[in-house]
């Protein structure tokens, strides 16, 4: 059985599909790359997914349950946790209060306040960010935030992971480290998903890659089958000019 | 050294605390009747802010229905005086107020900024005419007369309201409702998505802070033996506790008491000096205070003292 399958996803806004009767699967333990060009539909379909926003048609099952319809945070409770494409972090609390939330709140609430401290601090520890974990969030790097929120994902003990482009403005080294960062999720046996435009991040880490544009799927494959795709290329490059013509 | 240090610090606070306490507890004892009253008066606009700040200061959400809450407990106190004892009637407007504002928190805690305030503030207007309009067509009245109590009776009870005011603002704010709320303050759909449920936090808060401002009405009510409408449901009631906390630092635990606190002592004080010009330089005041001071007076501490601390360091 799959851990998140989808049936006819389709999401309007106004008159315009960002997603439009889309069906996909996911398996237990994968990673799934999502890319395709800007306003494709991907980080519509992480909202329909975490439940930010309700499909208009479709439902979503997660390991066979519907969960189309649920609140966010019944989502996150459920195992499913996020990144967003645009940091969002709690700018003005410590670096530690933004993963103890993430502990206090997820898949295992209920933890005594000294627990959930020893959780979130094993996983800042996990990511690289004990030195900062006194530090307001706002006084971070760009890489650093986008630490901070996966740690904050991972401290709701997600079994599948949505992470929303976090490599996009980081310079080569720091691209680097999050592979490696996100590799060490997956041995954990998380399931991810990841809207990536790195394509080195893309091709390496995942074993399947869903191409979407204007909301649809045009492509499904392993790396090398969607990067020799004439309908991938076509996508990202436009028909071949004709010199000349 | 660190949590030595701390340690010490808050042990220190709660020393402090506690012998204020004894004699604020103790004062009706001494001090002038004048000055229990003033005390009374300023323990009122302490519940109302900090109650005020509790929901309003983590998550930055603006609230303008104080009046409502004050004025429910107020009617409250009109409508039962006269056949049940007061400390049940205490609860009881209280429980009325937590009640609408469950009701109002799960109707308007959808909309944010700027549609969450005017909405709030119009539940002040919306109970000040339908009570009005229920008096005159209904009861045949505008105005109800409420059962008086000795000021100490009164000033007595508002300490109580005040100390179990602070001790529940106290727990919230170092329990993990207090880190959701800040939460919400922060980033509120990313506190959704890590399992926040950010509708309940913030209906039951709103609500809890709802609870203290109608018990503070239904005190107060004995005081001022005559009620209206327009008396129990004063917008400056509304618009007091925001300037109250912004004036004392909204942010910080003690802020908002400090700010009511120095707030109600420098309105009275400015009445009976400058009878004719007292509220110009309270508007000169609060413009000073909003422009120089953004973290309140309590920010203007913490830097002091920090600069203190700096100094004995550069000394050894």
């Amino acid at each position: 059985m799959p851990i998140l399958e989808g049936k006819g996803v389709t999401k309007y806004f106004g008159g315009l599909a960002a997603v439009s009767n889309l069906d996909f699967n996911v398996e237990q333990g994968e990673a799934l790359g999502l890319i395709g060009p800007n306003g494709a539909g991907k980080t519509t379909l992480f909202n329909l997914i975490s439940a930010a926003l309700v499909p208009k048609s479709g439902i979503i099952r997660l390991k066979g349950k519907n969960i189309t319809g649920l609140k966010p945070y019944k989502i996150c409770r459920m195992g499913v946790a996020r990144t967003f494409q645009t940091v969002k972090v709690f700018a003005n609390m410590p670096v530690l209060d933004n993963v103890v939330l993430g502990s206090y709140f997820g898949m295992s609430p209920g933890l005594s306040s000294s627990d959930a401290v020893v959780k979130a601090e094993e996983i800042l520890e996990f990511v690289g960010l004990s030195e900062v974990k006194a530090i307001p969030a706002k006084d971070l790097t760009l890489a650093n935030q986008k630490r901070v929120e996966v740690a904050r994902a991972l401290a709701t003990d997600p079994e599948l992971l949505l992470l929303d482009e976090i490599m996009a403005g980081l310079n080569p080294a720091e691209v680097g480290q999050a592979m490696e960062l996100v590799n060490r999720i997956r041995e954990k046996g998380t399931t991810i998903i990841m809207i990536e435009h790195v394509m080195k991040a893309i091709m390496n880490m995942c074993e399947r890659i869903m191409v979407l544009h204007h909301g649809r799927k045009i492509a499904e494959g392993t790396p090398q089958e969607i990067a020799t795709s004439n309908t991938v290329i076509k996508v990202y490059l436009g028909e071949k000019a004709h010199a000349g013509s | 050294m660190d949590i030595a240090k701390v340690v010490s610090k808050r042990s220190f606070m709660l020393w402090v605390s506690f012998l204020v306490l004894i004699l604020l507890a103790t004062s009706p004892l001494y001090a002038p009747e004048y000055t229990v009253i003033l005390l009374t008066s300023i323990f009122m606009y302490i519940v109302i802010t900090v109650s005020w700040a509790m929901f309003s200061g983590p998550t930055g959400y603006i609230s303008l229905a104080s009046a409502a809450f004050f004025g429910v407990g107020i009617y409250t106190s009109a409508i039962l005086g006269k056949t049940l004892p007061l400390p049940l009637i205490i609860i009881i407007g209280g429980l009325v107020s937590f009640c609408l504002g469950l009701l109002v928190g799960a109707l308007t805690l959808r909309l944010r900024g700027v549609y969450f305030i005017m909405f709030t503030f119009g539940l002040v207007e919306l109970l000040l005419h339908f009570i009005l309009w229920w008096e005159v067509n209904i009861t045949g009245t505008t105005g109800r007369v409420v059962p008086t109590m000795s000021n100490t009776t009164v000033y007595y009870l508002m300490l109580i309201i005040f100390v179990i005011l602070m001790l529940t603002t106290y727990f919230i704010s170092r329990s993990r409702y207090g880190l959701a709320m800040q939460s919400i303050g922060e980033y509120e759909e990313a506190a959704a998505h890590t399992g926040v449920n950010v509708t309940t936090v913030k209906v039951i808060t709103f609500a809890v802070s709802a609870f203290f401002m109608g018990a503070a009405g239904t005190i107060m009510a004995t005081r001022w033996t005559y009620i209206d409408p327009r008396i129990a449901f004063n917008p400056t009631i509304s618009f007091l506790p925001v300037m109250m906390a912004i004036f004392g630092g909204a942010g910080h635990l003690y802020g908002p008491v400090i700010g009511a606190a120095l707030f109600t002592y420098l309105e009275e004080f400015l009445i009976t000096r400058f009878p004719y010009y007292y509220m110009l330089i309270f508007g000169i005041i609060l413009v000073v205070t909003i422009l120089y001071l953004p973290d309140g007076l309590v920010g203007v501490i913490q830097k002091l003292w920090k600069r203190i601390l700096e100094m004995k360091h550069a000394d050894t």
